[in-house]
């Protein structure tokens, strides 16, 4: 049980702290958040940024703590979010990392730390959702290229997006957990067609993604043909174990926030109101420290975190849904106005407790897989 | 930072395991129930085992760990319903004679309310006009103080933040609570993986999978808290694992008694005696309302 940090890393953090407080006044004002391609250029530009200050090296290569001290130290200055960046930074990245060959990770990794490129996660299917391993998009072998044909849907950042993570069957006959392969597909390929879905929010960030015999060269397969569901499980457990790590530090700025808030406009004088922000912060401070056990865990295990992340993930959508709903307690009509971020967030947070494997899932992994309870049919 | 236990508190942990297993079976637990009395000689047994002198320095014979240690025992103390002010107790071992060495009872007034007072050999807090309730929790007799706590709890955050020694037996306590939790955890996946009905066993239904799951949730948030807070020892922090710690065995209680069924709802099942014990350390050491309240002033 050891929460400090070393000399060495103490001094990455007041570098950090100090270059972050020389750069974010300079920023210019982040995009409207509806609008993609300004928003992929702004996230980029920032994440290049971060690239030519020597601080983007923190996803995949650095010590996990270190990590934690960047996602603490930017967040708690208010820095641009990852953004189009997610998939790549948060997942897509960590895979390539953890599973390619040492060309891929050249080719791949690089380019995601630069901001030069932005990859999409192409896992869901209209028909195979929470049910991902019965996926259909086909890839057939020919020659040195996969040709790939079906659809993909609720791809997120599709519209702007250079590579996507792709999962297709390549063995019809196989169980259907046997039969998938993992590829990193060129989003400029011949025979793809992203028709953008409106969100509820009215926002195009995902969309559908058809597929007519795309081919992917056979070199772009991270892990063997047909091995491509124990590499997802690698993607997952980055995307449930890691990946909303610097949100949890988010919220508990926005929880500060949402106390001077209240301290102003009289609702604090609510003890209701109080005590609900009050148990709010007491769970998101939780939810830090859950976080700093699972990347110990995950440390200590050669660096994929474990199914940890799903106990993480099913308590920190659901806080999160409540934390904008106490928001808008505090808000009150403002609540209502599209044209304030916490209405646009309050939004996107009904969609934590279904992407990246709804809450029924999760409890289902953590009642199987941790609890070692039955399989259900 | 590595937020994992050493070998040494792992180890630790083991040792009190099996000292609690071989001390305080369940067959003494169910005996403990029907006496309603402390034990005096389980109390020696304790304190010769280090149980309350675990965080004073060795010079003066105690076993010199920290905070954290301690919460890794009292976690072991909450799972197997440990009885007797024990948080008291150890909070005394270096000002009441005695106390380390587990000769003598010690028992603390706390929120208006003070456990086994009529066992007690010194009581920390002024007593006068002590009344006894008849407890909810047969494993821990209760007297009201009047005109302190009670029901209309003061909602004044700011003065009240708590005082060192109050604040590590909240933490403590908080830390009995979580070894609760998870041992109502444990019961419930046990039952739910040998009880069959319909032709399988129980744990295959996604319903009671999911309670089990929520259960999971609920405990390891809250020992991660509880953890944390052992670590910083910062009364703000202590004050949010309390509140964690206290929701996690409530709530993990009652699940187990619904994963339980009609069993849960006897006597002989333990689950009760969780639940009792739960909502009696919920009133100790810090309510939530107050818990809540200190949080939210940090803000
Ligand atoms: C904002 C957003 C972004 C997304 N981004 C991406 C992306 O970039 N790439 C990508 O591949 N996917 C993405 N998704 C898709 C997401 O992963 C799926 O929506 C999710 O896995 C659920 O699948 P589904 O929508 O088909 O729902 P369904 O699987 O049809 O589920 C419908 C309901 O049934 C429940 N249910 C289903 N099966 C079970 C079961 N076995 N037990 C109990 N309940 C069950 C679910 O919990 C849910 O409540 C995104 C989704 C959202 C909302």
């Amino acid at each position: 049980m050891d929460l400090s940090c070393t000399d060495e890393e103490e001094a990455y953090r007041a570098r950090l702290r100090e270059w972050l407080a020389a750069t974010l006044p300079g920023l210019p004002e982040r995009p409207d958040p509806l609008d993609w391609p300004a928003r992929r250029a702004y996230d980029c530009g920032w994440q290049r940024r971060l690239y030519d200050a020597g601080y983007a090296d923190t996803h995949w290569d650095a010590s996990p703590t270190q990590r934690l001290i960047f996602l603490e130290e930017t967040e708690r200055a208010g820095a641009p979010y990852v953004g189009a960046n997610f998939v790549g930074l948060l997942h897509a990245g960590p895979t390539i990392a953890a599973e390619g060959t040492e060309a891929q990770r050249a080719r791949w990794l690089p380019p995601i730390l630069r901001g030069d490129e932005v990859w999409c996660q192409g896992f869901s299917e209209p028909d195979a959702g929470s049910d991902l391993a019965s996926l259909r998009t086909k890839a057939v072998r020919d020659g040195d290229a996969y040709v790939v044909t079906g659809q993909k849907i609720w791809t997120s950042h599709a519209e702007v997006a250079d590579w996507c993570e792709l999962l297709v069957r390549t063995d019809p006959e196989a169980p259907k957990h046997r039969g998938i392969t993992w590829l990193a597909m060129p989003m400029d390929a011949p025979g793809i067609t992203v028709r953008p879905l409106r969100t509820l929010a009215g926002s195009t960030e995902f969309a559908e993604v058809f597929l007519d015999e795309v081919r992917v060269p056979v070199s772009h397969r991270v892990g063997e043909e047909n091995d491509g569901w124990r590499v997802t499980m690698v993607t997952l457990s980055f995307e449930r174990g890691t990946a909303f790590v610097g949100e949890v530090v988010a919220c508990r700025r926005l929880l500060g926030e949402l106390a001077r808030t209240a301290r102003k406009n009289g609702t604090w004088d609510d003890p209701v109101l109080r005590r609900r922000l009050g148990r709010l912060s007491a769970e998101f401070q939780a939810l830090w420290r859950l976080t700093q056990a699972n990347v110990s865990e995950a440390q200590a295990s050669g660096g994929v975190p474990g199914a940890g992340g799903s106990v993480f993930k099913l308590h920190y959508s659901h806080a999160r849904q409540e934390l904008y709903d106490a928001a808008a307690a505090v808000l009150g009509p403002d609540a209502l106005d599209l044209g304030r971020d916490w209405t646009l967030d309050r939004l996107s947070s009904l969609s934590y407790t279904i992407a990246a494997g709804t809450s029924q899932i999760q409890r289902n992994i953590v009642a199987e897989r941790i609890l070692g309870l039955p399989k259900g049919r | 930072m590595d937020f994992r236990l050493t070998e040494d508190q792992r180890a630790l942990r083991t040792g009190v395991r099996e000292l609690l297993a071989r001390l305080f079976d369940r067959e003494a637990l169910r005996s403990a129930v029907s006496a309603g009395r402390l034990d005096r000689d389980l109390w020696r047994e304790l304190g010769d085992a280090g149980f309350f002198a675990l965080r004073l320095p060795e010079a003066e014979g105690g076993v010199g760990l920290g905070l954290p240690e301690a919460v890794l025992v009292f976690e072991e103390a909450g799972r197997v319903l440990l009885p007797g002010p024990v948080v008291a107790t150890h909070l005394a071992a270096g000002s009441v004679p005695g106390a380390a060495e587990g000769a003598v009872v010690v028992t603390s007034v706390d929120e208006g309310l003070v456990p086994w007072l009529d066992e007690a050999d010194v009581v920390v807090g002024d007593v006068t006009g002590a009344v006894s309730v008849r407890s909810v929790d047969p494993l821990t007799p209760l007297h009201r103080v009047p005109g302190t706590g009670g029901c209309a709890h003061p909602f004044r955050p700011a003065e009240r933040l708590p005082t060192t020694g109050a604040a590590e037996a909240t933490l403590l306590t908080a830390a009995e609570q979580v070894g609760s939790a998870q041992a109502t955890t444990d019961a419930a996946v046990a039952y739910a993986r040998t009880r069959a009905q319909f032709g399988q066993v129980i744990g295959g239904f996604q319903a009671v999978k999911h309670l089990c799951a929520g259960m999971l949730v609920r405990v390891e948030l809250a020992r991660a808290a509880v953890w944390a807070a052992a670590v910083t020892g910062d009364p703000v922090e202590i004050a949010g694992a309390k509140l964690l710690a206290d929701g996690a065995a409530v709530r993990n209680a009652r699940d187990c008694l619904q994963v339980h069924g009609g069993m849960g709802f006897t006597w002989e099942a333990d689950v009760h005696l969780h639940l009792k014990r739960a909502w009696v350390r919920a009133e100790l050491g810090m309510t939530a309302a107050r818990a809540e309240e200190t949080v939210a002033a940090g803000l």
